[in-house]
């Protein structure tokens, strides 16, 4: 085969989703490697070796047939990244902008034809193309018959919604017989046209995997995306840019090439790491050329200008500060360039002029003004006021499918700016007369901020429109509910900044009523919002900004739990090394450590020992920035424990009370959990409600809260309170059949709990939620549960008791747990008692065990019949040896240390690469031995949500 | 400068001067070289809704005849440095050796969102290096322009001599193909202002192209001795064109010769079997307007570029409907009852747009006996 297709290759494993086990194979040793993995992960042992197409453009086809043979394409997608990069990992355009007519057509046709041979009777596909650049070559790469993460991007480009009219066609309609809802009068049966440009870019999460190499191939790795639209290329880039909430203001500069060798900026570019495109800005700001970029990165030279022409603008702002003139402004701004953006090129044009720090232009008095007046505007602040002085403002425009030839009755917009060539800048948000609610939605999906988020939100739009408000919704993530056009009566796709918003809340401000805009229910983000709109007289509706503040600022925070007379785990607050060896030393290791106001526990951990805090301190402050550390009493083998609750200022009433697995340590995003507790005394349930209670009515909470505690030896540790929506608020509701997020969204419109129908207590069943992680897309990453959050993805299990609802929620997860053969064991001294019951259980239902040194010396004593194994530093046959060869079926193994963490590290990644069921918490590891005795006693129910509500 | 006295400032390229045309929109996203050698366009200014026009360059075969089409156009973005591997050079430069004339930085969306409330304007389309107009004098000969209604631009746009068509549809790598010289039914194809694709269709199809001057009389054209007889599209109000067209089609009809008219070919041929035509508000211009076929109710994808239409609520006994948009319901074909005649108003030669309907041409020549 490798003769055939020679090297590079690339080898796709068949009927894997995202491109997983799959790669580029560069010399004959990857090309082996490569091919192992690939059939490990393909269901039917397949892989797909092809010639390699690398640096070859890449474009991508969404096509939708129906019964009739009608056959159109939706959109057509151009990728940045050339081939190489998974479609998914690639920063995408649409329209294709490199193709002439004849070439799209070729494209077009070859799309049908690949549709109709394959036999798509109905709905969505999309069909991927390679394409030479030298001659034009064109190669049809892959095809996939269904709706895909593409389709839904082509949806949001384009407004049309590709599953809802596949959905139609499926059940026998035609697309001539389908209305298109955007404009209302013409048919689906078109092909939209559209008339701007919509840029796409991935969100990684590397950060969250310590030994995965932040390095894009064919296996797809990002975890979310943001999507863009302007009226040209780069003000849709830098749009997207400043979207994916990564700290961009646009092309930020990259550092750590600052007046970097050539050799270090070409090594940079060839690498396709996931900020390549900022690298190419940087070169480019270093005195490489077009063509010298291109011939590294294969990237489209067309593209790569417009990049060029963007960096060549800042040069031209940092040398003569900002234009003055309603012109020279908006032909910035046309550009894409975001008021911080230029506030940050102007002012650092004053560094390079005149030598004087960055830092004395943001002072007030006379030489901040000296300053000012010398580039305009020194803070994204006086870069806003200059722009409304004069009187530069982005109008918005109408996503219509149709590039403006029929009228859209479907308010979906965006932003652009326009310049006055006859009359003022056309702007068609024509806003209403409406009592109106603008809701923020959470901006791309990543670790700790996901699609839970976005749930909220929708369920907010739905709860307002129900009691009469009118909804707008502003949001950037194509791949959500939010940001569809029927959602919402409105819907801005714009980025999540406060320059984007504050111009949206201009236009909607300036007719009808606008109630307020909530901000708790999109996570993060919008939050971080809140104080710029409370300082420019925008109302917020719900808990007010300085409760939320409150509820994260650990010293006020503080002072309200013990005026409360609550109790905290021990904790302290560092802003040096010697502080907090100081205050762990007062709160006695083992501590947690953590930077403040970060979701999903970025760069949380337990530390144990004053030179693992050194350590600590070092990446910390690295993630951080300039923000203070915040370290508590780590309450070792706790029982974790949500709570999610609502409040009108009145009355709070509780949700649910979710009690955790795996123990206090455990993010509590990667934890499995089960509403109601599992095996938590009444008494202490009632402890904390009671303890949330005080906390809602004594922050002002109008809304929804989350509170986090921890129990330990009978006693209620008060963790956390978010006086927002949480990411356990769909779980809840769905576990208690209730619509929770949108009962405290119209709480917050001013409406009263006691106006809605109780929750009911005492439910029947039992709901566990389980989380879900990437560790197969990231190889060499250490598969083990930590305080940083991992999983990017829940299910829910639900059942008459907890051993079977354990089990479905795991099944839903993806891992089947065995009914037979060898479990191997090895746990750290404290879980070894905890452990003993579920070992003899598993015993008595017919496994054998296997287990290393401690471990099994421990087991034997109890009398169980144990065979040893090597650990791996024990010489081989070893522990691993046993995992490849498929002898064992099911792994319990946790570790204290990161000795020991360190020293099981192949046994968890084996167990992975095998797809060997594995736990690595004692608590987990007993309720998966309940489950396979459940299973074994009993056939998994299947019962409708809707019965368990009844 | 508009004939209702409104000014558009922006950016001019391509070849300087003034030049006089009624403005339309087109929404096809590729083949602005199409549509600017496209003849159909003669007298309009052609605004281009999709911001970035001038991306892939110009090259020599994305031509569609060697005519003057559309006098300018009027586009978002300014026309930056081309990328496609046929590009041989820029928009700009290419515009401006047409003698046509561009204007960028005008915001476009609003341009189309006018013509589709208030129709499509006459306009004067100017550019001065220098920067110097004189305003009242340019809208006055917006003004005075009497607009595309009654005229008879496809005289201006046809070709002078008889010519045989040699070429045949283009594929990647290749170029454009050869008409093999065998014995082939033989199409007589009146130019009113053609698209090229056409004639290389038909070639692909089977025939043996002759194109004649849009005034040769009917004996000239049965000199030719056809075995069918084409009208192509062209500019201008079929009413006018029609005025000498019209009669020759009659003479075509009588003696039961299979004929094929596009666009404008089509709406004589409907002219001249008694049905009307009238001037449409905004006229359909883009590459993905829907057609339904009504025999067999498939739906096409289709190119468009046409201001007038068969009038479909006042066709006569002897016509029937066998296209309509399904956009706004308007005609989009007919067949001439008794005939082998037949005529679509969309362009099945797509280039650019969709090649849905190149069934046509094959329908066409498969009936030359």
């Amino acid at each position: 085969m490798l003769e055939r297709t020679g090297l590079p290759s690339i080898i796709r494993p068949s009927f894997t989703l995202g491109g997983t086990g799959g790669g580029v194979a560069y010399n004959k040793a990857e090309f082996e490697h490569i091919v192992r993995t690939g059939l490990d992960a393909s269901p039917t042992t397949e892989v797909l070796i092809e010639e390699s197409l690398l640096g070859w453009k890449e474009y991508e086809m969404e096509v939708v047939r129906d019964r009739n043979d009608n056959c159109i394409i939706i959109c057509s997608i151009e990728n940045v990244d050339p081939m190489g990069v998974h479609t998914g990992d690639s920063i995408t355009v649409a329209p294709a902008l490199t193709l002439t007519d004849k070439e799209y057509q070729i494209m077009r046709n070859a799309s049908l034809a690949v549709l109709r041979e394959i036999g798509v009777e109905t709905g969505g596909s999309n069909v991927q193309f390679a394409v030479n650049p030298k001659d034009g070559r064109l190669i049809v790469i892959e095809m996939n018959p269904r709706v895909s993460r593409s389709s839904a991007l082509a949806s949001k480009a384009t407004g049309f919604p590709i599953a809802r009219v596949a959905a139609k066609l499926a059940v026998g309609y035609t697309l001539d017989e389908l209305t298109n809802e955007i404009t209302g009068a013409t048919p689906a049966s078109f092909e939209p046209s559209i008339d701007y440009v919509v840029t796409k870019i991935p969100r990684f999460a590397f950060e969250k995997f310590k030994g995965a190499e932040p390095l894009l191939s064919t296996a797809m790795k990002s975890v979310g995306e943001v999507m863009a639209i302007g009226r040209n290329f780069k003000e849709s880039m830098q749009k997207a840019l400043r979207g994916l909430e990564t700290g961009l203001d646009g092309f930020n500069r990259i550092m750590s090439l600052e007046g970097a060798g050539r050799d270090a900026i070409v090594a940079a570019l060839s690498r396709q790491t996931p900020d390549r495109l900022l690298i190419v800005g940087q070169a480019f700001r270093e005195g490489f050329t077009v063509e010298e970029v291109q011939a590294i990165t294969h990237y489209d030279p067309w593209f790569l200008r417009h990049i060029h022409e963007i960096i060549a603008e800042e040069t031209a702002i940092m040398e003569n500060g900002l234009p003055n003139d309603a012109a020279g402004l908006r032909r910035l701004k046309a550009m894409g360039f975001s008021d911080k953006r230029l506030a940050v090129l102007a002012v650092r044009g004053i560094h390079v002029a005149g030598g004087i720090g960055e830092t004395s232009a943001r002072r007030s008095g006379l030489l901040h003004d000296a300053l000012r007046a010398m580039a305009g505007a020194t803070s994204e602040e006086e870069v806003r006021e200059l722009r409304q002085r004069l009187g530069v403002h982005p109008v918005f425009k109408r996503i219509d499918s149709c590039a403006a030839e029929f009228e859209a009755v479907t308010p979906y917009m965006y932003s652009t700016y326009e310049g006055p060539s006859f009359g003022a800048p056309e702007c068609e948000s024509a806003p209403s007369n409406a009592k109106k609610v603008v809701i923020l939605g959470g901006g791309p999906n990543r670790i700790g901020q996901g699609i839970e988020f976005d749930y909220c939100c929708v369920h907010a739009c739905f709860a307002l429109e129900e009691a009469g408000y009118e909804t707008i919704m502003v949001n950037c993530n194509p791949e959500t509910v939010s940001t569809d056009y029927d959602t919402s009566d409105r819907l801005y796709f714009e980025p999540l900044t406060g320059e984007d918003v504050l111009e949206i809340l201009r236009v909607e401000m300036s007719k009808g009523q606008l109630l307020g805009v909530i901000v708790q229910y999109g996570g993060q983000t919008p939050l971080k919002l809140a104080q710029t709109l409370e300082d420019n007289g925008v109302p917020i509706l719900g808990t007010s900004p300085d409760a939320i503040d409150l509820a994260e600022d650990r010293e006020r925070f503080a002072a309200l739990v013990n005026k409360l007379g609550l109790k905290q785990p021990l904790n302290g607050i560092a802003r040096s090394r010697d502080e907090a060896v100081a205050v762990a030393n007062r709160i006695g290791y083992p501590v947690l450590m953590r930077p403040s106001y970060v979701l999903g526990g970025r760069a949380m951990e337990i530390v144990d020992s004053e030179a693992q805090l050194d350590d600590y301190i070092a990446t910390a402050v690295q993630v951080s920035g300039d923000s203070p550390v915040l370290i508590d009493q780590y309450l070792r083998d706790a029982i974790e424990c949500d709570v999610d609750a609502l409040c009108d200022g009145d009355q709070v009433v509780v949700a649910g009370v979710m009690q955790h697995i795996e123990e206090a340590g455990i993010h509590s995003g990667d934890s499995a959990c089960t509403l109601p507790p599992y095996s938590l005394p009444a008494e202490i349930v009632a402890e904390m409600e009671r303890q949330a209670d005080a906390l809602a009515m004594a922050l002002g909470v109008r809304g929804l809260m989350n509170v986090q505690f921890a129990v330990k030896d009978g006693t209620v540790y008060l963790i956390e309170v978010n006086p927002r929506a949480s990411r356990t608020v769909p779980f809840v509701a769905k576990a208690i059949g209730q619509p929770v997020a949108k009962i405290a969204a119209r709480v917050m419109a001013g409406e009263k709990l006691k106006d809605f129908p109780p929750f009911k207590r005492e439910l029947p069943y039992m709901a566990v939620k389980e989380a879900v992680f990437p560790f197969a897309r990231f190889p060499g990453v250490d598969p083990v549960l930590s305080p940083e959050m991992k999983s990017t993805g829940e299910v829910m299990g639900i059942d008459t008791n907890f051993a079977t609802a354990f089990a479905k929620a795991q099944l839903g997860a993806g891992m089947v747990l065995p009914q037979g053969g060898v479990v191997f064991v090895s746990v750290k001294d404290t879980d070894k008692p905890v452990i003993l019951p579920a070992i003899k259980q598993l015993i008595d239902l017919g496994f054998s065990i296997i287990a290393t040194g401690g471990t099994q010396r421990y087991l034997a004593a109890a009398g169980l019949p144990v065979e040893a194994v090597n650990k791996v530093a024990e010489g081989r046959p070893h522990i691993v040896d046993r995992i490849i060869d498929g002898d064992v079926a099911l792994i319990f193994n946790t570790t204290e240390g990161w000795q020991s963490l360190k020293d099981s590290q192949s046994i968890r990644a084996s167990a992975l690469t095998g797809k060997v069921p594995y736990f690595t918490t004692a608590a987990a590891s007993v309720a998966a031995a309940e489950a396979i005795a459940a299973m074994r006693g009993a056939k998994l129910e299947v019962r409708s949500l809707q019965d368990y509500y009844a | 400068m508009l004939a209702d006295g409104a000014v558009l400032w922006g950016h001019g390229f391509g070849a300087s001067g003034a030049a006089v045309g009624e403005v339309c929109f087109n929404t096809a996203m590729t083949g602005y070289q199409e549509v600017m050698t496209d003849p159909s366009y003669a007298g309009q200014v052609v605004t281009f809704t999709f911001p970035h026009i001038g991306n892939v360059g110009v090259n020599e075969e994305d031509l569609e005849s060697h005519v003057d089409g559309a006098v300018g156009c009027v586009v978002r973005e300014d026309v930056t440095a081309p990328s496609n591997f046929r590009s041989e050079g820029t928009f700009g430069d290419w515009l401006a050796a047409k003698g046509k004339i561009g204007l960028s930085g005008i915001d476009t969306r609003a341009l189309t969102r006018r013509i589709r409330l208030s129709g499509a304007p006459n306009a004067v389309i100017a550019h001065a290096p220098d920067g110097k107009f004189d305003i009242p004098a340019l809208i006055k000969r917006a003004q005075d322009w009497p607009g595309l209604e009654g005229m008879d631009l496809a005289r201006a746009v046809s070709r002078d001599e008889i010519e045989n068509w040699e070429g045949s549809v283009w594929r990647l790598g290749h170029g454009y193909g050869r008409s093999p010289h065998d014995k082939r039914p033989h199409v007589v194809a009146i130019d009113y202002g053609a698209k090229d694709n056409i004639f290389r269709n038909l070639v692909k199809a089977g025939a043996k192209v002759t194109v004649v001057p849009a005034q040769t009389p009917l004996s000239g054209v049965l000199a030719l001795e056809p075995d069918g007889v084409f009208l192509s599209n062209g500019p201008g109000d079929p009413a006018a064109t029609g005025a000498y067209a019209v009669p020759v089609i009659q003479g075509l009809l009588e003696r039961d010769i299979p004929t094929f008219g596009i666009c404008l070919g089509h709406q004589m041929l409907g002219l001249a079997a008694g049905a009307r035509t009238t001037k449409m508000h905004q006229g359909h211009r883009g590459a993905n307007h829907p057609v339904k076929r009504l025999e067999d109710g498939v739906v096409e994808i289709t190119s468009m570029n046409h201001g007038f239409a068969v009038d479909n609520t006042a066709l006569p006994d002897n016509v029937e409907e066998t296209h309509v948009s399904l956009f706004d319901g308007s005609n989009c074909g007919i067949a001439v009852k008794g005939k082998k005649a037949f005529g679509v108003q969309y362009h099945p030669e797509a280039s650019p747009g969709p090649m849905d309907s190149f069934y046509l041409f094959e329908r066409f020549v498969g009936m030359l006996g």
